[in-house]
């Protein structure tokens, strides 16, 4: 396998990571909105089970959803009806494993932030004659922007570094599944060291760089609303 | 070579060393797991000697050896990388023999019989098999598929597993319809061999090997008690064909 395969797998992980953040912050903003805000009783049963993704270990949720995306299950079955294609072993598979698995990175810091700005602003902004969708949209999602960035940056890193949920459901496939961090194993598996000493490495440098970029960032807009 | 030990020999050996119980470190690879938990257990009828199953892959315990892991013996599911920690005297010099021969079955969760025309069918979506770079059964299985000429045909349809114990789970989830895999997993499940038993000519054999890591007595007394009669029937009952002498 040389460079080239090697360069594939790095834009795989890239592509993947980008889209499981988008779909997070989707997802994750108004669910982090409500548990921020919501009095119903049983709130922190949702919250531990947003939470359960970091207790278990990659490699078994994997293994479960493996299970699950199979077309012997109903839920493999349900998509493999509505899409034509099946879950497992494919790029949409890995996209929702991958947000499981970094579910409780992106929705807590949020989460947090929105519980941060607490009540007066919104009420202020209630008084002043904004809707509910006015004060989310011009109030709240803007005062909670630094812990929206962190959520992003660690859903994506979360995602970058990701390897037991990709290992139990992506099958390996070139251009496909095969992710940077099981080209780096393939390759110690083979005992080409070199090879792994060099994606590592790129991978490495490649996130270091955009950590940097984004903290460098986020110090200038945290200055911004306060 | 360690010399082949008759059983009479070896019992008189624990009988004489049952005072001193060790603890012997056994790095197995995944696929030879099972069968080295009961020969284990077996051997334990005999021996106080406390004996720690290490699995993973070949690979990794390679290079785990290489950096110095605490393992005493190692099971491999190859010959070459037991030879090439020999090579570089990183075991004990003419330790390493072959413990058994791996058996390929082609293998599906919902039909109990296949044949080689199994592959050819259009109608499966995906043919697991692990990895051909570093998994034995993987290369073996690309080797099969080359020898029937279907090496090119099935290439959209691959996916690897990283080791021939995952790339069973693959099939097992129904994920992917057909495999190649060890039949030595397919046996755990049924006596009966489901599926298609492959041919041992249409590949280089699956030769594992052992090799001893640590010297000492306690370690050179299990390793003659695999070599035995009995170790090498209760390792052919798990699906793995062996040297009778």
């Amino acid at each position: 396998m040389g460079m080239e395969q090697d360069l594939i797998a790095l834009w795989v992980t890239l592509k993947l990571a980008l889209v499981t953040t988008v779909l997070l912050l989707l997802l994750g903003t108004p669910l982090a909105w409500w548990l921020a805000n919501s009095r119903w009783r049983f709130k922190y049963w949702l919250e531990a089970m947003v939470a359960l993704p970091l207790v278990l270990p990659p490699t078994v949720l994997g293994f479960y959803l493996l299970l699950l995306f199979s077309p012997n299950n109903f839920v493999g079955q349900l998509w493999l009806d509505a899409t034509g294609r099946p879950l497992a072993f494919s790029f949409t598979g890995l996209v929702i494993g991958s947000a499981i698995y970094s579910f409780p990175f992106v929705v807590q810091p949020i989460q947090d932030a929105f519980k941060a700005i607490g009540k007066r602003p919104l009420e202020v902004a209630a008084t002043l004659g904004a809707s509910p969708r006015d004060r989310f949209f011009s109030v709240a999602l803007p005062l909670a922007r630094p812990g929206i960035v962190t959520g992003a940056v660690l859903g994506f890193a979360h995602t970058l570094g990701e390897f037991g949920v990709v290992l139990m459901v992506g099958g390996n496939i070139p251009g496909q599944t095969r992710v940077a961090s099981i080209a780096i194993y393939d390759h110690v598996e083979s005992l080409n060291y070199g090879q792994a000493h060099t994606l590592a490495a790129i991978l490495l440098g490649f996130s270091l760089l955009l950590l940097l970029f984004i903290y460098r960032n986020r110090a200038r807009v945290r200055l911004l609303p306060h | 070579m360690l010399k082949r030990v008759r059983p009479t020999y070896w019992l008189l050996l624990f009988t004489l060393s049952t005072s001193n119980a060790a603890e012997l470190r056994v790095a197995v690879a995944s696929n030879f797991a099972p069968a080295m938990s009961n020969l284990i257990s077996d051997y334990q009828r005999y021996s106080s000697d406390k004996l720690t199953l290490i699995t993973g892959s070949t690979g990794k315990h390679y290079a785990q050896i290489v950096q110095g892991a605490p393992f005493d013996i190692w099971f491999a599911a190859d010959r070459e990388r037991p030879a090439l920690l020999e090579q570089q005297q990183l075991s004990i010099p003419g330790s390493r023999f072959t413990y058994a021969f791996g058996r390929l079955v082609l293998y599906s969760a919902d039909r109990e019989v296949l044949d080689a025309g199994a592959l050819t069918e259009s109608s499966y979506r995906h043919l697991a098999i692990a990895n051909p770079r570093h998994a034995p059964y993987g290369r073996a299985a690309r080797e099969v598929l080359t020898t029937l000429n279907l090496w090119s045909a099935v290439q959209s349809k691959l996916v690897l597993g990283e080791n021939v114990a995952q790339t069973f789970q693959f099939i097992d989830s129904g994920g992917a319809e057909l495999g190649l895999v060890a039949f030595s997993h397919t046996k755990l499940l049924s006596q009966n061999t489901r599926g298609w038993l492959v041919p041992p000519h249409l590949h280089q054999p699956i030769e594992q090997q052992a090799v001893l890591i640590k010297d000492s007595s306690a370690a050179r007394r299990f390793l003659a008690y695999v070599r035995s009669r009995d170790a090498m029937e209760l390792i052919r009952s798990f699906g793995y064909d062996v040297e009778l002498q």
